[in-house]
């Protein structure tokens, strides 16, 4: 099967496996945005024990994922993982710090002797929720504005500022996009507690951060979809590989590829409706129409980005250093070695659903939080 | 290209400093979690509420272990990206696919089960949380089994060719880099000392409240668990690691002499049990090269070739070179390297150029000489040789105490099953400061396997030095210290819960404790 496939189809199928790998984390990322939640849904303590519970049975997936994603990235795309890694190397690291504490915050809060406080390990979830995901958000909107970097002729990699990576956070759009992130993970949340927390009280107040934080959502996202299907994008010539500027470049790529442009616009209907089901309706199942429609949103996205001759990685420096599926991949033995490991992805997706399922099976209530002596 | 040496220090020293905190939590979870699984099957099999409530003690103190586990370890996924991006470009094409294939096969089944292990106690039935403590446990050595493939290939490198057209080494056999047999003798010693490293950990914590006088019925039955797997696994333990030296003589030689500080090759080398170096010693001098030392003759022949007259090469002959033996010097390998070299510059001049001819020949002219080419970015021949004096007391630290734990858990064993086990007190205190010792091995351990690796990132292949990021050392500098105050304060708290809990006990045991 993937041993008679051309290394272009290959790049492709990799390119599509890191969409669909980043679309889930963007969906998983209800976790983070559920702990920026914990003080205007959790009045009490009583109630923050029960939102953090509902979250600490997640946020190692998400965290996971995140992980996955780097693996999957530095064993099909290892040029884009040098080049952006050590080169933007002030932002990953601060994304880095930001999901370090919080892999520590869940387990320790509560704990005695914790040294630090139950605040601390609390404000720890809030950095990880805000500040690492719209670092995360900014360094996705690099995707589309760019990198300073030049790469050499031996494929070697160099950042040409001194901010390593800081710099992006100038553009409005990275951090605008950023910020598009946070208020989906939000809003991701506010469906996630719906669906799994047996409390009206957060419930309501669940609603009320839905009703008011969509439109601020959605405003982002008319800025962030229309700035990219307006913008300019670097295209290259599939046979030269020489790179240049290309006016309503993404734009383009939707005319090109019909396909791309129904996930996209299945994916932005799945996640309206999604929210729809939370504002209007009393229903608790906005999170999957929400969750199936951010993945495939971010996947839409990632295949304009990565699709029909175009650089995912423009250099702001040396455009002819942009990185491209087909510049930046690993070894075409490789591709079909790790394709042949990908058919493991739906046994893996297949036990994390059955697992969900057998956990959320029913609601978490503030008894069973306080019964339950390893409660977090 | 040119790279600041300091930022090479720094960058050893960031990687170092994150590798050594990660491997403070991990072995305890590989071990740990099949002891939380045992002790469950035992509940499971007779019913038994007491070991249900035993088995949710340790699976406690996992838990809080378990998570500074994942926050040390993401970071050093992505320091490779971060400060090791030529390292990542070069060799990312072999390197990358077993940390992708960790990910997917073993961080998802434990992280998914982990959750229904510690929650699922009254969601799912009782085989199906028994299953997910189990897969944990499988899970959590499956990610030791990738990552020391991973490893086991920087050590030796396998399965690979350089491709002069990208400029880098492109995998050209998979099962090779999978199968490579020094990454399974490291697998298993590594995972045998996590097993070992867990049993020192639930046989002084019983042994505290045995001191103490408390838990007493927890304590000595936890102590029959963990002493029982403890004396199997430790004796495994020493033979892999028996095995793994084997394997550093074949494929690493100059690891080797300086793990023995064997300056001058012979046949019928002896092995130093105990030994203090001189200081003054340096390579081709003729100075003594211990000022004190106990040796077995023969030994390292013996354990190194399983022959008591094999010759075992020592670092003056590896540097210099041995007609007799037939091993080039490394001077002589730099001059093949720099061959390889330029003859890459040309081929890729020439073909920028699109001179086919020249490109030929520059192509045989560095596939003739592609053997060597990381020899070819040394500066001295003395560079090729890491620091004696490191790998020496480390590799010696951890044979010691791997025979040290080996009698301990006899001791213990036999003391439990004669019942006498508190009357001995002074071996109870030694069970309780065996511990940290279970650390200083791991650690020894780990420290003799890289720095003996020393200047090669890859072996024979890539310098550490061509291996970082370009960058300036600032950056790297600011994240060192960042990283050793936020680790150092997350260590203090998570060895104060742990502390705080052990002190708590199994609370609801108390009862049971006078049974
Ligand atoms: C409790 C921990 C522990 C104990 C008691 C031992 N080891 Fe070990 N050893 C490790 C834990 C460890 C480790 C941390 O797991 C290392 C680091 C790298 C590796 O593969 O395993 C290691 C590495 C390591 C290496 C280097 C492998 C390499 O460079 O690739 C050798 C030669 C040995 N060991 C040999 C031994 C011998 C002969 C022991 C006999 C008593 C022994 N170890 C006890
Ligand atoms: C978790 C256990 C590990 C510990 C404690 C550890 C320890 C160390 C130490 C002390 C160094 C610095 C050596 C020196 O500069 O003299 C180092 C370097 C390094 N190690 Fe490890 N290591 C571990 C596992 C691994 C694994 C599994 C890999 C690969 C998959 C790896 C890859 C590297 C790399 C790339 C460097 C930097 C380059 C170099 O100095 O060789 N390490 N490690
Ligand atoms: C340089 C090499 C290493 C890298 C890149 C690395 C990477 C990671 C990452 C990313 C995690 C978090 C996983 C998650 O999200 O679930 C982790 C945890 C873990 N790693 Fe490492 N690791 C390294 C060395 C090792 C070694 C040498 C072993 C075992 C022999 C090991 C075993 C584990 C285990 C069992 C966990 C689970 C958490 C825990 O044990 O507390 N790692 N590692």
């Amino acid at each position: 099967m993937f041993n008679s496939m051309s290394y272009l189809h290959l790049q492709e199928y990799w390119w599509f496996l890191i969409g669909v790998l980043a679309g889930l984390f963007v969906f998983m990322t209800f976790v983070q945005g559920g702990q920026t939640l914990l003080w205007t849904l959790g009045k009490s303590e009583e109630k923050r024990d029960l939102i953090v519970n509902a979250l600490g049975r997640k946020w190692e997936l998400t965290f996971t994922s995140l992980v996955m994603f780097g693996g999957a990235l530095f064993a099909s795309f290892p040029l884009f993982y040098a080049t952006s890694f050590g080169g933007a190397y002030y932002v990953w690291m601060a994304i880095l710090f930001c999901f370090i504490i919080q892999a520590v915050a869940y387990e320790y809060r509560k704990k005695p002797g914790n040294v630090f406080g139950e605040r601390t390990y609390e404000v720890f979830l809030f950095i990880n929720g805000s500040l690492g995901i719209i670092l995360v958000g900014a360094a996705l909107g690099t995707l589309f504005t760019g990198g300073n970097f030049v790469v050499n002729d031996m494929h070697l990699s160099h950042w040409t500022k001194a901010t390593y990576g800081l710099e992006a956070l100038l553009s409005f759009f990275n951090v605008a996009f950023g910020f598009m992130l946070f208020f989906l993970a939000r809003l991701l949340a506010a469906l996630y507690f719906l669906n799994a927390i047996d409390d009206e009280e957060i419930a309501r107040r669940a609603r009320i951060v839905l009703r008011y934080e969509s439109w601020i959502f959605l405003l982002l996202f008319l800025y962030v979809a229309g700035s990219i299907l307006t913008m300019k994008g670097y295209a290259y010539d599939p046979k030269t590989f020489a790179v240049h500027v290309e006016a309503l470049k993404f734009w383009h790529n939707l005319l090109a590829m019909p396909a791309v442009a129904v996930t996209l616009g299945v994916g932005v209907v799945l996640l309206l409706w999604g929210l729809a089901l939370g504002i209007f309706t009393q229903s608790d199942k906005g999170i999957w129409p929400a969750g199936i429609g951010t993945v495939l949103t971010v996947l839409a996205l990632f295949l304009l980005l990565g699709y029909n001759h175009t650089a995912y990685y423009p250099s702001l420096a040396d455009p002819q250093s942009s990185l491209t599926i087909q510049n930046s991949s690993g070894s075409r033995y490789t591709l079909v070695a790790m394709s042949w490991v990908s058919l493991l992805v739906p046994v893996v997706l297949g036990y994390i659903v059955l697992v969900w399922r057998s956990m959320n099976r029913t609601k978490i209530t503030v008894e069973e939080v306080e019964s339950d002596h390893h409660h977090y | 290209m040119h790279i600041d040496p300091s930022l090479v220090e720094w960058s050893r020293a960031q990687f170092a400093l994150t590798a050594l905190y990660h491997w403070l939590f991990v072995p305890l979870t590989l071990g740990l979690t099949f002891i939380v699984a045992i002790m469950e099957t035992i509940y499971v099999k007779t019913g038994n509420e007491w070991w249900k409530k035993t088995t949710r003690f340790w699976m406690g103190l996992l838990a809080i272990n378990f998570a500074i586990g994942l926050a040390t370890g993401i970071i050093m996924e992505f320091e490779f990206g971060t400060n090791w991006s030529n390292y990542s470009w070069i060799v990312g094409d072999i390197f990358g696919a077993p940390l992708a294939i960790e990910g997917l096969m073993a961080f998802f089944m434990e992280s998914t089960f982990f959750a229904v292990m510690f929650f699922g106690w009254d969601k799912v039935s009782k085989r199906m949380h028994l299953l997910s403590t189990w897969l944990v446990a499988i899970g959590s050595n499956l990610s030791a089994l990738w990552i020391l493939v991973a490893n086991g290939w920087m050590q030796h490198p396998v399965g690979m060719r350089f491709n002069p057209d990208t400029a880098r080494n492109e995998m050209v056999d998979f099962w090779a880099v999978l199968f490579n047999p020094n990454a399974y003798s490291k697998f298993l010693h590594t995972i045998s000392g996590g097993y070992v490293l867990a049993s020192l950990f639930v046989i002084s914590i019983s042994a505290w409240y045995l001191l103490r006088k408390r838990n007493i019925q927890f304590a000595k039955r936890s102590i029959m668990v963990a002493a029982s797997f403890g004396l199997i696994v430790s004796l495994f333990n020493v033979t892999t690691g028996d095995d793994s030296a084997r394997h550093v003589a074949q494929d690493q030689p100059m690891k080797l002499a300086a793990m023995e500080g064997l300056y001058q090759g012979k046949s019928g080398a002896e092995i130093v049990t105990f030994g203090i170096l001189n200081p003054s010693k340096k390579v081709g001098d003729k100075q003594e090269p211990f000022l004190v030392k106990v040796a077995i003759p023969d030994g390292l022949s013996l354990l190194s070739y399983h022959r008591v007259d094999a010759y075992v090469p020592g670092i003056r002959e590896l540097v210099y070179g041995s007609k007799e033996h037939g091993i080039p010097s490394v001077a002589e390998k730099m001059k093949r390297g720099k061959e390889a070299v330029a003859a890459l510059t040309a081929y890729k001049a020439a073909k920028k150029a699109g001179d086919t001819a020249k490109m030929e020949a520059a192509k045989k002219r560095f596939e003739a000489n592609s053997t060597y080419l990381g020899y070819g970015y040394l500066k001295t021949p003395l560079q090729a040789v890491p620091s004696v004096p490191i790998t020496f007391y480390a590799f010696h630290t951890m044979v010691g105490l791997g025979t040290w734990f080996v009698l301990l858990f006899i001791v213990i064993l036999y003391f439990t099953m004669t019942n006498t086990l508190e009357r001995h007190r002074k071996w109870l205190w030694a069970a309780l400061f065996s511990l940290p010792l279970g650390y200083v091995a791991q650690e020894s351990g780990w420290i003799t396997a890289e720095v003996g690796r020393q200047p090669w990132a890859i072996q024979d292949m890539l310098p550490v030095g061509m291996a970082t990021s370009n960058i300036v050392t600032s950056p790297v500098m600011i994240t060192f210290w960042l990283f050793a105050i936020l680790f150092t304060a997350l260590l203090i708290a998570e060895v104060k819960i742990m502390t705080t809990q052990i002190k708590l006990g199994p609370v609801e045991l108390k009862e049971d404790s006078h049974v």
